[in-house]
């Protein structure tokens, strides 16, 4: 019964505004902070169901059409395109689903609550890892119910559970390498909606220009060449072997160095953009 | 240390666009300081440079004496912001939204809640507390915006035009609320471009048109420096009018100002002519409905210290805000 010490009345306050809040502070501001305010995106994420969408709904759609519609077509039958495409399309999906930390952000810069985060004693950058630490958890949800979907429809798995742990963080490193580049976007743009275009313009020829859903021999060599050197790919290689045996290492070498890059680059961008124009 | 706020030469410019061309302000501690003017006129980059949000290109800013530049975090711990728009959180309940922004200022989870409830309290808003914000009306996200910004007892509050879009009622409570919180000794800056609010609420004034100031003092000061009390005039039958300015004229040498209400107001110099123009109405037997003398309205001092209207001023810098964006 906490409310009982605040009755109107019980608590008399202080004459003068002083600083007399108890605080306690554990730990590095910018991650406690951030911890805060992933809480905030984790349920935001909760109470509105449709912000859910893209990672639940959109890929559960995505994976029904690819393996239905096209499956029989480029793999000869349904059972054995889901077998190649599930691993694909889980990276498929993360992908997407950073995008929509862009289009979140740029929205929370219109409606003010920003301002108020940036004249809050807390690290500039807290809310930037915030966002990113709450869709980290959207990812993990959607590539949970990827991998759920995919077995109910007979996606078999040949290795263990380590691997299978080991794919999902491959896929969760990707997909937080990637929400830098749209968080950078978001900072640039500002505006929800031409980040969500830009974010498809980059996402589209990302995501089909790779092996995802067709083995790239089928492809013209100018194709081939960009679909061999495509993140993506090399995500989608490292997870099939994690998930139905195979190599391994030289793809997932590459998708992390390709990671470590990206991160690199933007997150800087993003934060220095953030600083200055938020 | 009596001044708390302090602002001298600040100057700050988007593009070619000078937004801040020199501005001097100082509050003192427990007074309301009122920043008036036009939309455009600069008072939200004011508010946003006193608040580290917008770095000045020149001139200097402290908060009980940090510099906004060179230490914005010991300025960030004293202040409290409510912006233009409710920087509200629409996805979460009121009590969240106040325990998110407790809790980034460390109170344990145990003190944030019980803060966050005592404001929820004092801000009418316990009925809701436990609702998502996107289900408030205006006015309640209004009050829930100005609890989030008192969450940390700032002792320097910034209110961005708090009653922009609220209705009367809502705007008084609004009003009732910062003045309880000068009279507990915070330091509050009032941006506004209601002339009537700035008059009610402020000790101290400053007008401020196209990035600088044009007038400083208090509101009583003010009034004075723009001249005497006026005449105002309101017959009872709108064809009275000008038959009215007429009398007034003469008396006066001054052609009488008609607002939409039909009053007539003019300026007057001369200590009787509120005795002499009642005389006039009656001989020619002009009905009056009211008449009397008041001290001039803040429109008045926004027109004589710029010689245009609060909303002509207003429309000029809207087309030079779309020119800079």
């Amino acid at each position: 019964m906490t409310t009982t010490a605040v009755a109107p009345g019980t608590t008399p306050r202080p004459p003068m505004p002083i600083p007399d809040i108890e605080r306690s502070r554990h730990g590095p501001s910018t991650i406690r902070h951030g911890l805060t305010l992933a809480w905030r995106g984790v349920v935001k994420t909760i109470h509105s169901p449709e912000a859910l969408i893209d990672v639940t709904l959109q890929p559960v759609i995505f994976l029904l059409l690819f393996v239905y519609v096209f499956g029989g077509a480029i793999a000869g039958n349904t059972t054995e395109y889901l077998q190649f495409a599930l691993p694909g399309v889980l990276v498929q999906t993360v992908v997407f689903a950073s995008a929509g930390t862009g289009v979140g952000l740029a929205e929370d810069l219109h409606t003010g609550i920003f301002d108020r985060f940036r004249s809050l004693p807390i690290s500039r950058s807290a809310p930037l890892v915030g966002a990113i630490m709450a869709d980290l958890v959207r990812y993990l949800t959607s590539g949970v119910i990827m991998l759920v979907l995919g077995t109910i429809l007979g996606f078999r798995m040949h290795t263990n559970p380590l691997n299978v742990i080991a794919a999902m963080g491959l896929v969760m490193v990707f997909a937080f390498a990637l929400c830098w580049v749209f968080t950078a976007l978001a900072m640039l743009v500002r505006q929800p909606r031409s980040v969500q275009g830009i974010g498809a313009m980059i996402m589209l020829p990302l995501t089909f220009g790779s092996n995802v859903f067709v083995p790239s021999d089928s492809m013209p060599g100018w194709l081939q060449a960009f679909v061999n050197v495509n993140p993506v790919s090399k995500v989608a290689d490292a997870v099939r072997g994690l998930l139905t045996g195979g190599p391994v290492a030289a793809a997932a070498t590459t998708a992390l160095i390709a990671a470590a890059v990206v991160v690199a680059v933007f997150a800087p961008i993003a934060v220095t953009l953030y600083r200055k124009r938020a | 240390m009596d001044t708390v706020i302090h602002v001298e030469g600040l100057e700050k410019s988007f593009g070619t666009t000078k937004a801040l061309a020199g501005v001097d302000l100082t509050a003192r501690r427990g007074t309301v300081l009122g920043l008036l003017g036009p939309n455009g006129s600069g008072k939200t980059t004011t508010v946003r440079v006193l608040a580290t949000l917008l770095r000045p290109d020149a001139g200097r800013a402290t908060i009980l004496g940090h510099d906004v530049v060179a230490e914005p975090a010991a300025v960030r711990a004293r202040i409290g912001l409510t912006g233009q728009y409710a920087a509200v959180d629409e996805a979460l309940s009121g009590t969240d939204n106040l325990m998110l922004i407790a809790r980034l200022l460390d109170m344990p989870r145990r003190a944030a809640r019980v803060r966050a409830a005592e404001l929820i309290e004092r801000f009418g808003l316990a009925d809701a507390a436990t609702r998502r914000v996107r289900t408030y009306s205006g006015g309640m996200r209004r009050r829930l915006d100005l609890a989030a910004s008192l969450i940390g007892r700032p002792d320097v509050l910034f209110l961005d035009e708090p009653t922009t879009g609220l209705d009367p009622r809502h705007r008084n409570e609004v009003l009732d609320q910062v003045r309880a919180l000068a009279a507990d000794g915070v330091t509050v800056l009032l941006t506004t471009q209601y002339l009537e609010e700035a008059d009610q609420l402020a000790d101290d004034l400053v007008v401020i048109d196209t990035g600088r100031v044009i007038a400083s003092g208090t509101p009583a000061s003010l009034k004075a420096d723009v001249g005497g009390q006026r005449l105002h005039v309101r017959p009872l039958h709108r064809t009275d009018i000008p038959a009215v300015s007429t009398i007034l004229a003469g008396l006066t040498d001054e052609a009488p100002v008609v607002d939409a209400s039909g009053e007539l107001t003019v300026a007057a110099h001369e200590p009787g002519l509120l005795h002499v123009a009642g005389g006039r109405f009656d001989e020619a037997g002009l009905a009056i409905a009211e008449l009397g003398l008041r001290l001039p309205s803040l429109d008045d001092v926004f027109m004589t210290l710029t010689g245009r209207t609060a909303e002509d001023a207003e429309k000029q810098a809207t087309t030079d805000e779309e020119v800079a964006a």
